[in-house]
């Protein structure tokens, strides 16, 4: 099975990030690391190979710095990878960026795609679908537990009342959660593996992508402007000495909760 | 005024959602509000009405049903296309975004999500990067579609009477490429929607065990609130992932957070920040929840909540 995965640096969402006061876009500077979910994405890639043979890809659209999450994605196992990047990029909303990675998609002839579920910086949950609706494929979406069966995919996802159970055939995107599965952690030897697996740098010209379709010029959305929300200030703290709970609820009943 | 397309969510055992509510609440502030209803129209058009839907659009049948957000999507992209409405709400939850997504790429056009706020030009208002920063955005290509996160604005009452009309639909084999074959309703107690409570009372890796999580239900229960639980406390086993609050779990924004045994992670904090009181129970005075908590309990949780529920059933 050809299995592509999306592969998405984020800036750690451990750290303070913020976005940039020049241009209102995400800083990318430092502190960058692969979108959490994504990792989850890596390993059932890695998983379905190991159980039904192929290859594992690596797509990844972002700035030159991003190398840095391809070579720590390929040291997990995968064969591959494809870099699409472009100073055009810069500014690119949603929409555009689905644009691109449907093309770069188009030239990789995926059974499979696999994803995130969602990203930590933008938390937008939608590249899946608009992926899905470009490219006229399958799209099942936060799977807990995925199955495949010869060109049959069947996933479990989870729902506020229950779960879904969705079937579809290849050739299909999936996106996963993080309950799925337990990532790897990369051995010494697919560190020094990944040193050499190849990595393709694709320009938007590459792929027939016109500059005004993407980055700021051309965006669907802006951002005006953006403000610090001022820190939470702590308030009243109590040290228990045997009436802390009564004194809470006393708390409660004032801001008339109870 | 333009129409204001809002598209329901509904569930069969709660009905009507409350971000519906909201979002028929801020589309007032753009237009006119139509409800699009996939379903059952009986059990909500009430419901609708008492908020200020002045037209219903409904789609039914099993091509709505049985496919996974796609024909849904090309519903509303046709319904977009026949009445040229002022703008798209949407609920930012999974699905709510997922028909979003295909619908900026039906339309080529920008979208927004996790909007708590749309001005009448358009302009939505977002919380971003676990609480800390405040976003305006426009949708600069189209017309505005904005997801609205759940507890934004407090629903408002504006009686309608609106029109009933039947949408006849016709999806592509495109859209029928994912099957939906089985829903699972999991047994659910009475307790509210965790990302639409007004309280909510969440367990860490403090509570220590999923029998204790007894302790965190019970006082959830006594104020009538939803539970919620660290990714610690999901990790460990003591409370099923769907109840997770933060960076990878949901988003809430209640009037009262209580956190029993969260150290208050910038992960978890993700999750909560925006909640207008935040009571923090922990055993460690150096513990971050403390920061940001209106009212501190530095002590143990297992003294602290039952001593805590007595009182609230004395005062009852
Ligand atoms: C990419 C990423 C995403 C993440 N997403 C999330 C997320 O969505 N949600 C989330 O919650 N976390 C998330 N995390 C994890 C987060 O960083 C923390 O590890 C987690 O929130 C810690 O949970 P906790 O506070 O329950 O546990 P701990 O940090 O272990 O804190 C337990 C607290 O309980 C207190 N305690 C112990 N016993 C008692 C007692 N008897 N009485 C009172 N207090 C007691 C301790 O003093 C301590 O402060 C994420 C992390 C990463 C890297
Ligand atoms: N620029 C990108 N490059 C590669 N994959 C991406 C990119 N943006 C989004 N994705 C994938 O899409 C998933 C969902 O992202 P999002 O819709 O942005 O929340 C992520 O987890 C990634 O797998």
């Amino acid at each position: 099975m050809n299995i592509v995965v999306l592969v998405k640096q984020v800036p750690d969402s451990g750290a303070e990030r913020t976005l940039s006061a020049s241009d209102n876009t995400i800083e990318r500077g430092s502190g960058n690391v692969i979108n959490e979910m994504d990792e989850y994405a890596i390993e059932e890639a890695l998983k379905i190979k190991e159980a039904h043979g192929g290859e594992v890809t690596v797509l990844t659209v972002g700035p030159a710095g991003a190398t840095d999450s391809i070579r720590k994605a390929l040291s997990m196992g995968p064969d591959k990878a494809v870099h699409v990047q472009d100073d055009a990029l810069h500014g690119s909303c949603a929409v555009a960026t689905s644009k691109v990675l449907a093309a770069a998609l188009g030239t990789l002839d995926a059974d499979l795609i696999l994803c995130g579920a969602e990203s930590t910086d933008g938390r937008v949950q939608v590249v899946p679908h608009m992926l899905a609706e470009r490219l006229g494929v399958a799209a099942l979406t936060g799977a807990r537990k995925l199955t495949v069966d010869g060109t049959q995919l069947t996933i479990e996802r989870q729902t506020d009342e229950g779960y879904e159970v969705l079937t579809a055939s290849t050739p299909a995107i999936v996106s996963v959660w993080d309950t799925i599965n337990e990532p790897r952690y990369p051995s010494f030897k697919g560190i020094m593996a990944a040193k050499k697996k190849p990595v393709q740098s694709l320009a938007l010209g590459d792929l027939g992508v016109s500059a005004d379709e993407v980055g700021f010029a051309g965006a669907s959305s802006s951002v005006v402007e953006f403000a610090k929300r001022p820190p939470r200030a702590g308030g009243a703290k109590i040290v228990d000495e045997g009436t802390a709970g009564e004194q809470l609820v006393a708390y409660l009943a004032t801001e008339k909760f109870v | 005024m333009a129409e204001v397309l809002v598209v329901v969510e509904a569930s069969e055992a709660t009905g009507v959602k409350k971000v519906t509510l909201e979002m028929l609440t801020i589309a007032r502030g753009l237009g006119t509000p139509s409800a699009v209803v996939f379903g059952d129209v009986a059990a909500v058009s009430e419901k609708l009405a008492e908020y200020g839907a002045e037209k219903i659009y409904a789609a039914s049948g099993e091509d709505v049903q049985n496919y996974l957000v796609a024909p849904k999507a090309t519903v509303v992209a046709e319904l977009v296309k026949s009445v040229s409405p002022a703008a798209v709400l949407l609920a930012s939850t999974q699905e709510g975004k997922e028909i979003a997504g295909r619908l900026a790429i039906k339309l080529d056009n920008g979208l927004l999500t996790d909007a708590v706020a749309v001005e009448a030009d358009g302009t939505a208002t977002q919380v971003v990067f676990a609480g800390s920063t405040i976003v305006k955005s426009k949708v600069t290509r189209g017309l505005p579609i904005v997801t609205i996160r759940p507890n934004s604005v407090t629903p408002e009452v504006a009686p309608a009477t609106p029109a009933v009309e039947e949408l006849t639909v016709a999806v592509s084999d495109a859209d029928k490429l994912t099957r939906v074959v089985e829903r699972v309703a999991e047994k659910k107690g009475s307790r509210p929607e965790l990302t639409e409570a007004s309280i909510v009372v969440s367990g860490g890796r403090g509570v220590a065990s999923a029998e204790n999580f007894a302790l965190v239900e019970e006082l959830a229960d006594l104020l009538g609130g939803a539970v919620g639980a660290s990714r610690a406390a999901v990790d460990s086993g003591f409370y099923p992932h769907q109840f997770q609050v933060g960076q990878t779990g949901k988003t809430v924004s209640p009037q009262l957070y209580i956190a029993l045994g969260i150290s208050g992670a910038i992960q978890h904090r993700a999750g909560m920040q925006t909640s207008k009181t935040i009571v923090a129970v922990n055993k460690d005075a150096e513990a971050p929840i403390f920061e940001l908590a209106d009212y501190g309990v530095v002590g143990d949780l297992n003294k602290v909540v039952p001593q805590a529920a007595d009182e609230i059933r004395k005062r009852k």
